[in-house]
């Protein structure tokens, strides 16, 4: 029997997971998909937003201030990389100078630092701030992250202390037992105590399958374009001041020297279409002009679409549902639900979670995870050792981003390790780069049939059916 | 540290003949470094014909065109260091380079050529929107699966740019059992070489759709289907023109780029046109005793051209390394009215030894064409063109007396009689 499963592998399943594995719990994490992090958290603006933007009386107010600055610490603690790159919010003309106002009272309740600049202030540290830009507001300790690493991260902790991971295991049913559920996969049932059910796009159509959800998901989707990292174009996370829509199309430095323009913001009626369009980017194009010149749209390396999590309610929805006791919504964790996700967790365990379960402490419980080795963040002499100690640290498999075939087998043998080409990518980036794997695939194939000991022919690129390769030469 | 007379950056078909003629012209101390397991760069996986008739006046592969560089250096005992991938350039020549057995190690050089290839432009570059499932590659990545790894990548294929490698793999695929729908090209004339239109599109009846685009990628796993359309004049998909195919496999063809990140590392000064460094009539870059060929300098059509700029790159370090920069003015040369770009992209104008030779590109096809080369107002020379087309590298020569004493920038133009 187990305390908890939960449903999802996204950033709110796993920082949950991870929390959880403090304790002497049994715990399943499950997950439709092939990897951790494959749906909302691999396709977002990376940003650890402060907290000054949700209105108040909302969960969003609530728990996105706590969760950036739970961040301070904890992404340290997991070896993740991070930059506190500071968010420029900027207003052109009046009209939207009154709203930095609300932005500045809001943080000033809620005790979120932030600087004052003018537009040719703001101009001198950013060049390509647009000219009609007349005041900037800074939180200057607005983070960015690379998010799919932060949930593998907590993965790895989590299964380390002893939560059980399953990928590919979409949830297919759930019954009411006497003394919770039964949760249904393909591969295996799941006899527990509790649900929490944070499936992201497809939050509605799990809570239906135990009672009535009072919400409807309606994912909205957000495509963006990737900027080759040898060009410089902003330090700062550049926003406009944000409307109903959103927050608007950003420039957005990532932590290895990228940047993403991006998104536009379109509700769609599927839950599983990531796809790019003319249209989205042809807005994006369009719309960034607003607050920036220069935009070096011909040096995109790679352009993509994510699907938000938002719903029919404006707000997180983390409750237990009315019709179902021990049934626990971590639903319509839209932006800031990134910036939030280690508040949520801690509500989740405080709130509703604290009187349903027995909470001993496991004295063996890991917290932190040690930064994986990066090469190009070692100095020469532990790069040196690194690669006496073992050559394949020497040998660079991907050229644009200079990664080692040292790293990569590191990553795929890991706790939670690699599998599939894009787990690859996500974990130690050969892809990310100019080329976009067109030099390295072909070698990171290799390196996952070696590692994992199955034919070239059975290496995905991501899902089970996204093989690679066809079949041998004639 | 270790200095070098010269050190050569990329083991592939321009490093490999830099290397010979620096020890034919008497240069002792160098060393090549390959980041591959061989030398040969992307010859070795060209496994087709059609090398070489300039070179040798025979028809080689691609490895057995690399075999004879190859094999000379190997008479010449030039060491190639294998496996060996360069990570940093300063302007001061020092290179740091990393490889299994050394680590990390940096050495000097009197002289430096960059001879390091270029890349090819991904799906993310040409933005092609919709689902990103597998089974989308970029030609040259099918071409490496096919031909070094042994394994096809798909079955029903589409082929989105009519650039060389894509038609190439046209042909191969189909030789494999592989089905291939057609190419679409964005352009209404083709990319490719007018040798590779006729023996790999023609020859099997593959269907080339000009002025066309991908415009719908279907498939959440594997690649299940494409949209192309047809685009009007400013290259915009025309809204119920699209076709839809049934494929497994998309190839893209869709253009290559020079690899230029360890030259933007040193400050080297970059011809936006070319994507490559800026270069001189002997290859050297701005920055002094940096030297660069190949298609890490401007993309080639032959790589016959490659190994004999590569030889005049070498030429032209070896006589660097015995007397120093070459004095004297220089003046810009530059693409002028149809024409996308020109190398070398400066030329000194005084003591240049012998004839200099430009490289360039014309824009569009062209039928009767007029060549004017002027220094300001003055015509230099003119020449009359039967037939110019963008895939076709153009090649032309001037004399000394000819660039002797230029005023002005030294353009080159054409235009339709």
């Amino acid at each position: 029997m187990y305390d908890v499963v939960i449903i999802g592998a996204g950033i709110t399943g796993t920082m949950l997971a991870r929390d959880l594995s403090r304790y002497k719990l049994k715990v399943a994490l499950i997950d439709k998909e092939n990897d951790i992090a494959d749906g909302a958290t691999m396709a977002n603006s990376a940003i650890v937003h402060t907290g000054y933007d949700p209105e108040d009386g909302t969960l969003k107010a609530l728990l996105n201030p706590e969760g950036a600055r739970i961040y301070d610490t904890l992404l340290d603690d997991l070896g993740c990389r991070y930059r506190t790159a500071g968010a420029y919010i900027a207003a052109c003309g009046p009209e939207e100078e009154a709203h930095l106002d609300v932005l500045a009272d809001r943080a000033d309740r809620r005790g979120i630092p932030y600087e004052w600049l003018t537009g040719d202030e703001a101009r001198r540290n950013e060049p390509n701030l647009n000219d009609q830009v007349t005041k900037v507001l800074n939180f200057y300790t607005t983070k960015i992250i690379y998010p799919w690493e932060v949930a593998i991260a907590c993965a790895e902790v989590a299964v380390g202390n002893g939560v059980e991971l399953y990928l590919n295991s979409p949830c297919t049913g759930i019954d009411k037992t006497e003394s919770g559920y039964t949760v249904h996969t393909p591969e295996h049932d799941f006899e527990t105590k509790l649900i929490v059910n944070a499936a992201g796009v497809c939050a509605d159509q799990i809570n239906a399958m135990v009672g009535k959800p009072r919400f409807e998901m309606r994912p909205k989707k957000g495509e963006y374009f990737v900027i080759d990292n040898n060009v410089h174009y902003v330090d700062h996370i550049i926003f406009p001041v944000p409307s109903a829509k959103g927050k608007g199309v950003l420039a957005v430095p990532t932590v290895y020297g990228n940047t993403l323009i991006g998104p536009n913001s379109d509700y769609i009626a599927s839950t599983t279409d990531t796809g790019s369009s003319f249209q989205g980017l042809d807005y994006v194009r369009t719309n960034i002009v607003r607050i920036m010149k220069n935009a070096p749209l011909n040096r995109s390396i790679r352009n993509f679409a994510g699907l938000r999590p938002s719903s029919s309610v404006s707000d997180f929805i983390i409750e237990e549902a009315a019709d179902a006791p021990g049934f626990v919504n971590a639903a319509s964790i839209e932006s800031p639900g990134l910036a939030s996700a280690p508040a949520v967790s801690k509500y989740i365990i405080e709130n509703i979670l604290r009187d349903k379960l027995e909470w001993t402490e496991n004295p063996d419980a890991v917290m932190t995870r040690e930064r994986p080795v990066v090469m190009a963040e070692l100095s020469e002499e532990e790069r040196a050792e690194m690669i006496r100690k073992n050559p394949l640290y020497g040998r660079i498999i991907c050229r644009c981003e200079q990664i080692s075939e040292g790293e990569i087998v590191d990553c795929i043998r890991r706790p939670c390790g690699a599998h599939t080409v894009k787990g690859v990518k996500k974990r130690v980036r050969p892809g990310m780069g100019r080329c976009q794997g067109g030099f390295c695939e072909p070698r990171v194939l290799a390196i996952l049939a070696r590692e994992l000991n199955i034919s070239p022919l059975d290496v995905v690129l991501d899902s089970k059916a996204s093989r690679i390769l066809c079949q041998e030469n004639r | 540290m270790r200095n070098y007379q010269a050190v050569i950056i990329g083991g592939g078909s321009a490093g490999l003949a830099a290397a010979v003629t620096l020890k034919q012209k008497g240069i002792e101390d160098i060393l090549v470094l390959e980041k591959d397991g061989e030398a040969g760069g992307i010859l070795n996986q060209c496994i087709h014909n059609g090398f070489g008739l300039q070179t040798f006046k025979e028809q080689l592969s691609g490895p057995a065109y690399a075999e004879r560089f190859e094999d000379q250096a190997e008479q010449l005992n030039v060491e190639i260091k294998l496996n060996t991938m360069v990570t940093g350039l300063n302007a001061q020549r020092q290179i740091t380079y990393v490889n299994p057995d050394e680590g990390y190690v940096t050495i000097s050089a009197d002289a430096v050529i960059l001879a390091v290839g270029c890349y090819e432009r991904s799906r993310g570059a040409v933005e092609i929107p919709g689902e990103r499932p597998s089974g989308i590659y970029t030609a040259g990545q099918a071409q490496r699966y096919l031909n070094i790894d042994g394994y096809l990548v798909g079955k029903k294929v589409f082929i989105l740019g009519s650039g060389d490698i894509g038609l190439i793999m046209a042909r191969r695929m189909t030789l494999e059992g592989a089905k291939v729908y057609g190419v679409a090209e964005l352009m209404p004339y083709s990319n490719g070489l007018p040798r590779n239109m006729k023996q790999c599109l023609e020859d099997f009846g593959i269907p080339l759709y000009l002025s066309h685009t991908v415009t719908k990628i279907y498939g959440h796993d594997r690649l299940e289907g494409i949209d192309i359309a047809k685009v009007g004049p400013d290259r915009k998909p025309v809204p119920g023109s699209e076709i839809h195919f049934d494929v497994d496999t998309l190839l893209l063809s869709v253009g290559l780029i020079p690899e230029n990140h360890l030259g933007d590392e040193a400050g080297i000064e970059m011809d936006p046109r070319t994507r490559g460094p800026v270069v001189d009539e002997s290859y050297m870059t701005g920055i002094r005793g940096i030297f660069a060929c190949g298609n890490g300098l401007h993309v080639h059509d032959l790589v016959d051209f490659v190994s004999l700029q590569a030889a005049r790159a070498a030429e032209g370090a070896a006589r660097y390394i015995r007397e120093g920069e070459p004095e004297g003015r220089t003046v810009n040369t530059a693409a002028g009215e149809n024409v996308l770009y020109v190398v070398p992209g400066k030329i000194h104008t005084d003591n240049v030894p012998g004839h200099t030779e430009f490289f360039f590109r014309v824009r569009k096809p062209m039928d009767d064409a007029v060549l004017t080369v002027r220094a300001g107002s003055k015509v230099i020379r003119t020449v009359r063109k039967k037939k110019l087309i963008p895939s076709e590298m153009e090649r032309l020569l001037l004399t000394q007396k000819q660039l002797t004493g230029l005023e002005g920038d030294l353009v080159i133009e054409v235009r339709e009689n």
